[in-house]
């Protein structure tokens, strides 16, 4: 067996003395782990850093064996990504994301393509949170949970969208919402793709997006805690946001 | 084979060692068996004695003979200054250079997203309460140039820096190193840390 792909290296673990098994995410192959032959050394260890890209070749006798990649730097990000306390937690939530959400070896070319472009923010701190919010909320579409901020679920009027359905994830206006306001998700203009998107409004567009994470993929698909790295990234939000 | 049955599992235990494969621990054994009396029995009484007596520093981690090894019971160190290293591995590479001359404490592994490390896997608290029981001035911290380690300090300067200084080791080119056989993140790293001459 043996194919080839554009991938992001989402994590390495030591394999041995000498070498890892590296966890990417690959365009067409999906999360997928290899063991890369002297990844350890002095030469390689700087090309197999999280959030690098790099093009690898995936070889085993059988397809359910791990196999072993061969690793060709394309791009790295280390020195964007070490930068700055945004970027660093950040590229962590990113990486912490993809390898607790989608499942091994499913291909999801369309999300790949999406996070390529959020990474190479990663440094423009100004920018960059807002970048996330909506590819949080490409990777919940991914994962069969988009949410449908459009119109309201109640009146299907399109404006005065204020409040989001823990339930069916979709958009509701204060007047649908009634005596149920209390028990919906703040719909901020920035989870819809419109307005400034301060600090403050991006966490509370993460506080929604959260949500669907910890109840529908952390509970129903994945069945243990969100990544650290995402509550660190939060907290960072709304510490810069107070 | 019973008559060799000991030393063929002293080649079995020498060969789980670090740097060390069946044939080179047979090589080794067969060294020691031959410098019995130079060797293989000093080596095997000073064994017994460090597996009885070898710890962990109750105050950095740091491993010792004592509770509290010699670097936090000599006053010398306590200038104020803490070097805070991922493993014991990196606290002896300071020591070998010399030059710092301050604490450690060991934090015994980096944040890590893919192996599920956080916060209180590593002896964070520990390093807290440090800052309130002795007297530090600044914190340095000296983890590894990459993304788990530079997180790691991240955080932990997010959570110490309000009550003291926190500084972090320079990154760039190393000595000797060659500009044409670094990686870009080095050259990138290094350019921006670049000094006045």
């Amino acid at each position: 067996m043996e194919w080839q792909d554009d991938a992001l290296l989402l994590g390495t673990r030591p394999h041995g003395e000498s070498s890892v098994i590296a966890t990417v995410f690959a365009r067409e192959r999906g999360v997928h782990a290899g063991v890369i032959r002297g990844g350890q050394s002095r030469k390689m260890a700087p090309v197999l850093q999280p959030g690098s890209q790099v093009a690898v070749t995936w070889r085993a006798r059988l397809e359910d064996h791990i196999g072993s990649f061969t690793a060709e730097p394309l791009r790295s990000r280390a020195a964007a990504v070490m930068g700055g306390r945004l970027a660093l937690t950040g590229a962590g939530a990113v990486m912490g994301l993809l390898q607790y959400a989608l499942p091994e070896r499913e291909p999801h070319p369309a999300l790949y393509d999406q996070t390529l472009p959020l990474l190479d923010l990663l440094g423009q701190d100004d920018i960059w949170p807002l970048a996330y919010l909506g590819w949080e909320k490409a990777l919940l579409a991914e994962l069969g949970y988009g949410l449908e901020l459009g119109k309201c679920a109640v009146t299907g009027q399109r404006e005065g969208l204020i409040y989001v359905s823990p339930k069916t994830g979709r958009a509701v206006s204060a007047e649908g919402a009634g005596d149920w306001a209390g028990r919906l998700l703040p719909l901020p203009p920035c989870l819809k793709g419109e307005g400034a998107a301060p600090d403050a409004e991006i966490a509370l567009g993460l506080e929604t997006t959260g949500y669907f994470l910890r109840h529908k993929v952390a509970s129903e698909q994945v069945g243990k805690p969100l990544p650290d790295a995402r509550e660190r990234l939060v907290a960072l939000i709304r510490k810069r946001a107070a | 084979m019973s008559a060799t049955r000991d030393i063929d599992h002293l080649i079995e235990l020498m060969a789980k060692l670090p740097g060390l494969g069946p044939r080179s621990a047979r090589r080794a054994v067969l060294h020691l068996i031959r410098k019995r009396d130079l060797l293989l029995t000093p080596l095997a009484d000073v064994m017994q004695t460090v597996a009885a007596t070898a710890r962990e520093c109750l105050n950095c981690g740091n491993v010792g003979t004592t509770d509290i090894c010699d670097i936090c019971q000599s006053e010398k160190r306590a200038n104020g200054e803490l070097c805070v290293v991922e493993d014991v591995a990196d606290l002896w590479a300071m020591e070998r250079s010399g030059v710092f001359k301050g604490r450690y404490h060991v934090l015994g592994g980096t944040l890590s997203a893919l192996d599920a490390v956080g916060p209180d896997d590593l002896r964070i608290p520990q390093l807290v309460n440090r800052l309130e029981a002795e007297t530090i001035s600044e914190v340095i911290l000296a983890l590894n140039a990459t993304i788990d380690g530079q997180t790691t300090a991240h955080y932990i300067a997010d959570q110490i820096e309000h009550r003291v200084s926190v500084t972090s080791l320079a990154q760039g080119v190393p000595i000797g190193g060659e500009l044409d056989y670094l990686d870009d993140g080095t050259i990138t790293a290094a350019l921006n840390a670049r000094k006045k001459l």
